[in-house]
């Protein structure tokens, strides 16, 4: 046990590393979040009302599309380095990479989400600066980053990756993103009665958790 | 104790339609040093790829160390080194990054301590603060043979390990592949410089093993028609 979290911790650090010192990542990623959200604030010409109604909707498109735009990196960048094959080299349990690189991008967006969230707050004068909405949007990230991070592994193979990434994403990432969207509305404007959407997340999380730690054996096994 | 380092039976390997390897039968003893030999696309990589793991055979059987490559992947992966065509190295990191990184990886024990040794082994302690994409590539190289010795592997494989290293890094490769109790597989088209180094030379031809020699004419001469015996080089 110590020795896996050892190994995923080490994965973690030089990915954190790497990125401290190339930028790569979380400039590309921020800059599409913040054109992104610019875009549609001109685009929905929302009065506060209106807003409360479609704040989440925006607010989780743009993190997925921003999300989109990073996560896939992490692994492809390993394959375009040549990298890929020293820690396929390496006696790790293929889980355990998933895992590093599963944490390595929650890291990459919650970063890139806290500037968002804050641009937003500006942008469409909403409150979502508020603790309540913490545990949500780690929930829905988590969601989308445990199959981001799995099909990162599939696309990474691919010579069309950048094509394929989203396209086997986004349709897959629908519940995460339905559960999000309605967990946030819960938390701007409380209804009477809504679904326990918090809990659908977790139950999200954790299946699609449990399917990349398995299932990454055999996404990076020749 | 296994008393063979590699043993392979009736391995094929394909890449969709086409076979690489075509029923290899081969045995390594420990602290055996072997040349692989042929011409390009014989399936010199292919072989020593197959012994790290990185790719699966669909037929056959190989063994390190008495571990199965399919079944027991992680334990073998752990026992081999491999230094392939490309480093393996992150440029941004530092030689020193680089080394400890890997080694967290394969848990090596007393780490600071083994990448100083390792880099006065290959000639480059000076530069473990350097940054690996400042480096040449002969000097990447050396890294890289640093990286596949670090978690002290008992079977060193090493695909074209001379190409780019002046005469100081091939001194380096020398004195790591001639040391004593590791058993070492080395492709190479350079046969000429490495005979000294080797007990033993097999060549590949199409996926399939041609020749075995250990004395006698050189199994690359039915290819290439050069005069070489290993008789009067190994000691």
């Amino acid at each position: 046990m110590s020795e896996s979290l050892s190994q995923i911790w080490t994965l973690l650090w030089k990915d954190l590393l790497l990125e401290l010192r190339t930028k790569d990542l979380f400039t590309g990623m921020s800059l599409f979040a913040l054109v992104t959200l610019v875009v549609f604030n001109f685009a929905f010409d929302l009065r506060r009302e209106q807003a409360v109604e479609a704040a989440p909707g925006v607010l989780w498109v743009s993190i997925i599309f921003a999300g989109v735009l990073g996560i896939g990196r992490t692994i492809s960048a390993e394959r375009d380095r040549g990298t890929l094959e020293g820690l396929l080299l390496a006696p790790i349990d293929r889980g355990n990479i998933y895992l590093g690189k599963l944490a390595a991008n929650l890291i990459f967006m919650a970063i890139v989400e806290l500037l968002m969230f804050i641009l937003f707050a500006a942008l469409f004068n909403l409150p979502v600066l508020q603790w309540q909405l913490l545990p949500v949007a780690f929930l829905g990230t988590l969601g989308f980053a445990t199959v981001g991070t799995l099909l990162a592994g599939v696309s990474a193979n691919s010579r069309a990756r950048d094509l394929l990434l989203p396209i086997l994403l986004l349709p897959i990432v629908v519940p995460v993103m339905i559960a999000a969207v309605e967990a946030t509305a819960d938390v701007l404007s409380p209804r009477e009665f809504s679904l326990p959407w918090s809990s659908l997340l977790v139950t999200f999380d954790i299946i699609y958790a449990v399917v990349g730690i398995f299932a990454f054996e055999y996404i990076l096994e020749p | 104790m296994v008393d063979k380092a590699v043993v392979i039976n009736g391995l094929y390997v394909s890449f969709g339609s086409s076979l690489a390897l075509k029923g290899i039968d081969l045995e390594v003893g420990r602290g055996e040093r072997v040349m692989v030999l042929g011409p390009n696309g014989a399936g010199k990589t292919t072989l020593l790829r197959t012994l790290a793991c990185l790719i699966r055979p669909y037929k056959g059987e190989a063994s390190v160390e008495g571990l199965s490559v399919t079944r027991h992947s992680n334990q073998v992966r752990a026992c081999v080194g491999l230094v392939g065509h490309q480093p393996l190295l992150y440029n941004q990191l530092t030689v020193e990054e680089n080394l400890s990184f890997y080694g967290r990886l394969y848990l090596v024990a007393g780490l600071k301590d083994r990448i100083r040794e390792v880099l006065d082994m290959v000639g480059m302690e000076y530069k473990r603060r350097d940054m690996v994409g400042t480096l040449s590539y002969g000097q990447q190289r050396r890294i890289a043979i640093a990286r596949a010795i670090l978690h002290k592997p008992s079977l060193l494989l090493l695909d074209e390990p001379d190409s780019g290293l002046d005469a100081e890094g091939y001194r380096v490769l020398k004195d790591i592949v001639t040391e004593e109790g590791r058993a070492v597989m080395l492709t190479t088209h350079n046969v000429e410089r490495n005979i000294p180094l080797v007990h033993r030379s097999v060549t590949l031809v199409s996926g399939r093993l041609v020749e075995d020699r250990t004395s006698g004419a050189y199994g690359y001469t039915a290819l290439h028609g050069i005069p070489h015996t290993l008789d009067a080089t190994v000691s």
